[in-house]
């Protein structure tokens, strides 16, 4: 297998199945930090009814992220995890709260209400902890030897604090903009005019972590505003105001399925910038991908397996994406 | 608060406690998966109206427990590295392979098409339908597959190599993934799995018998259930046994632990059937036992000779008093399963099978029995393994997270109370489903919308155009 790089496929496989999982998990996240502004019971019930054939199988990519990390890096899946233990908890007791919500919304009357509130409060906390995990990632752990030396909160900081409102802020986008696309009538006017300054908070976010993450590390400041980085860096944030021009374009129109797709794209140029302040770091400044690598026969013979089955993964999930296809029956839920 | 533990004790504590909560759940998915597979083809194959009605009925619940099984199920997959991060830098090349292909090949499948399965048929039209039943049930028996091959590893660890980093290397894949203990265990649980499941097909059809709502339904699934328990118990029963042979040969001390033999037996070891374990003095107090008996169950010979725990360095030992006595509630409901399985034939074979009270009790009491065999089960296994993570190699003192006991003990308090309260409305909610009755015209998981007055498949008015 030489001169192929199979730590880097799998860097890129990892990324890949992150991205898929944030993007996708991101818009069920986000209907469901939507339901405070939607009180009526019949929304709330389209609103589910949009994200609940599909929300396993997006939750399923956050599991390919662990599990590829776990198989292909497992020095870094040992480091990271402790180093975020109390955000990961509570990211997964967020999604354990928030995904029986989806069953047992339906089997109570007198109890709905509760498992609305733990539908909302769970997907609060996972997405909040999701953005938590990432600052504190970004702006380095301590490791010494093979393992993490810091305390149980060192995640906490004021920059944390500000990726994960970023996130929130984020999914909140994606979510109002899921719905403009998939329901009609009244809730997706509602959706409109929360989507319109969901946007601007979301480019105001990303502007404020653009700005601090520089000042986190000298490495960051040398990608972004250093030769030869700057080639690379200059063209995302330019691409980003683009996006975000677009996006406000459409949503001034009232465009149906634009304002989801160009929140996508934004979201997929944020996640480029990350990769270009990191690379190739796995933990961002402390320890590299190749550093991090499982053995190459451990990299070789799960990655086979990702390159087959991956691809047809995305066809059955597009498959049942595409049964459920088109504006949610307000009348006739299938629920 | 958590001074006076240390964390290893609350990481296993806490591990032991989400992974007891989560195999409740697969254990039940992977049998009713199946079981919603039979029932459906059942139907589009006699167009019976019955087993629409009865597929639609045990799809409501199988959906609650399959979303609990979801997300109890992340959990466990990122437990390792914020509890065992020293097991998953070392293990982790052999085994996070293995986890990554039950992610690609088992996951992804059950969660792609659970959505057609639990909403669709109205949308894909009946073949497709059942073929995304058939996808559901064939993923969790995959995911069984994956994640036993990784358990199995750890307890008969072969085909790695060590490197400098002191971490486990793949050498052979083969041997790795049908390591000696795999194809046992895979039986015994899979198996496991269906008995648990008819146990409760049968206690809910046996508790409608028994309130008087004997609907063709109600009888049909306890028919069924009673039926798969005469056939299951006895193969289950002989495929334990070949396990325990098997767990003889690889992980010895783990059987003498099983048996209570602190001693060596040179001449034949006695079967203690029940006795007070005491692992300081290294002796079962008021042992009640059978002279040779374990020689000839393991043996096959009652003078085999068969070492005991004095043979194994001390610090080696599992603790013995907890896998003695988890055994022996595991072995005991298997052969309670299998005396329901034989009073039901018997009671069939006379024609009293919806009619006979007693049975429908005993139906009735041993419903929850499957859970707690299979909890059992695993506790004998894996406790039976320490103090070992990767058996012989890798001790559990030495895989854990360099975390502060706070944490981990807050952490666990938090899965206790979120844990206690989601699972208790689960269960709640399931039985609640399963003390309606089935009846014609069953409804599937769609309850609790408004529904077209056409209903909410063409099932009905297909299945009435068979049966006119």
């Amino acid at each position: 297998m030489s001169g192929l790089d199979i730590p880097a496929i799998w860097a890129f496989v990892i990324a890949f199945a992150v991205f898929a999982y944030v993007v996708m998990d991101g818009f069920d996240l986000g209907v469901a930090l939507l339901f405070p502004f939607c009180s009526e019971r019949h929304d709330r019930d389209v609103m589910m009814n949009s994200v609940a054939p599909v929300w396993d199988g997006n939750e399923t990519w956050l599991v390919l992220g662990g599990g590829g990390l776990f198989a292909a890096f497992p020095l870094a899946y040992g480091i990271v995890m402790p180093a975020l233990y109390a955000p990961l908890i509570a990211m997964l007791l967020g999604l354990v709260l928030r995904g029986v919500a989806f069953e047992f919304r339906w089997r109570t009357e007198r109890w709905k209400p509760v498992w609305d509130i733990a539908f909302t409060g769970g997907s609060l906390v996972a997405a909040l902890a999701q953005g938590i995990a990432l600052g504190a990632l970004l702006q380095g752990i301590r490791v010494e030897g093979r393992a993490y030396a810091g305390g149980w909160w060192d995640w906490l900081s004021p920059f944390s604090l500000l990726t994960g409102a970023a996130v929130v802020i984020g999914y909140g986008l994606l979510g109002a903009t899921w719905l403009v696309m998939k329901t009609s009538g009244d809730l997706q006017l509602r959706a409109l005019r929360l989507a319109r300054p969901l946007a601007a908070l979301t480019l105001a976010a990303i502007v404020a972590v653009s700005l601090a993450t520089p000042f986190l590390e000298g490495k960051y400041w040398q990608r972004w505003f250093e030769m030869p980085g700057i080639l690379v860096a200059a063209p995302v944030p330019l691409a980003l105001a683009g996006t975000a021009l677009l996006l406000f374009r459409s949503l001034a129109d009232a465009h149906d399925y634009k304002p989801f797709l160009l929140s996508l794209v934004l979201f997929g140029l944020c996640f480029v910038g990350l990769g270009i302040s990191i690379w190739p770091d796995i933990v961002p400044g402390r320890v590299t991908i190749h550093q991090a690598a499982a053995p190459e026969s451990s990299q070789i013979f799960a990655l086979v397996g990702v390159l087959i089955l991956v691809p047809i993964i995305i066809a059955y999930t597009a498959y049942a994406y595409w049964v459920f296809r088109g504006k949610v029956d307000p009348d006739a839920g299938y629920h | 608060m958590f001074g006076d533990f240390d964390a290893v004790l609350l990481a296993r504590i806490q591990f032991a406690f989400t992974m007891s909560f989560h195999i409740i759940f697969p254990a039940f998915s992977i049998g009713l998966a199946s079981y919603l597979a039979v029932l459906e083809a059942l139907w589009l194959w006699t167009g019976q109206d019955r087993y629409l009605n009865l597929f639609k009925y045990w799809l409501k619940i199988f959906a609650i427990a399959f979303a609990m099984g979801v997300v109890s199920g992340i959990v466990m997959s990122y437990q390792f590295g914020t509890n065992w991060s020293v097991f998953s830098d070392k293990a982790g090349p052999v085994v996070g392979p293995l986890m990554a292909y039950e992610v690609l090949t088992a996951f992804f499948l059950e969660a792609g098409f659970l959505g057609v399965m639990l909403f669709g048929m109205n949308r894909v039209g009946k073949g497709l339908h059942m073929l995304a039943t058939g996808l559901v049930a064939t993923g969790t028996f995959i995911s069984a597959f994956w994640i036993l091959s990784v358990n199995s590893w750890m307890q008969t660890p072969t085909g790695h190599g060590v490197n400098d980093q002191g971490q486990f290397v793949p050498l052979d894949w083969w041997a790795i993934v049908f390591n000696p203990s795999f194809p046992y265990r895979l039986v015994h649980m899979v198996l496991a799995a269906y008995l648990t499941t008819a146990l409760v097909v049968g206690a809910a059809g046996a508790f409608h018998l028994l309130r008087g709502r004997a609907s063709q339904e109600a009888r049909t699934m306890f028919s069924m259930a009673m039926w798969m328990l005469i056939c299951v118990a006895p193969v289950q029963i002989l495929a334990g046994d070949l396990h325990g042979i098997n767990t003889l040969e690889h992980q010895p001390p783990k059987v003498m632990a099983m048996e209570g033999h602190f001693q060596s037996h040179p001449n034949g070891a006695p079967l203690i059937l029940f006795g007070l374990p005491d692992q300081a003095a290294a002796t079962v107090r008021y042992a009640l036992e059978i002279p040779k008996l374990s020689s000839l169950i393991l043996k096959h010979d009652l003078n085999a000779p068969l070492a005991g725990l004095d043979t194994v360095p001390r610090e080696n030992w599992p603790p013995v008093p907890i896998v003695f006595w988890s055994f022996r509630i595991m072995v005991g409901l298997g052969l309670l399963m299998l005396a329901l399985g034989a009073v039901g034939l018997v009671a069939r074979w006379r024609g009293g099978l919806y009619k006979w009270r007693p049975l429908h009790v005993f139906a009735l009491l041993m419903g929850p029995a499957g859970f707690v065999a299979v909890l059992a089960g695993w506790v004998t296994t894996e406790v039976g393994r320490q103090p070992f993570t990767v058996y012989g190699l890798l001790r559990t003192a030495d895989s854990v997270s360099p975390l502060a006991a706070p944490a981990v003990g807050a952490s666990l308090v938090a899965f206790a109370v979120i844990y206690l309260f989601v699972f208790a409305a689960g269960m709640f909610y399931i039985l609640r489903l399963m003390s309606h009755a089935p009846h014609p015209g069953e409804r599937g998981p769609e309850q609790g919308q408004p529904v077209r007055t056409a209903g909410i498949t063409p099932a009905p008015a297909v299945a009435a155009g068979a049966n006119p």
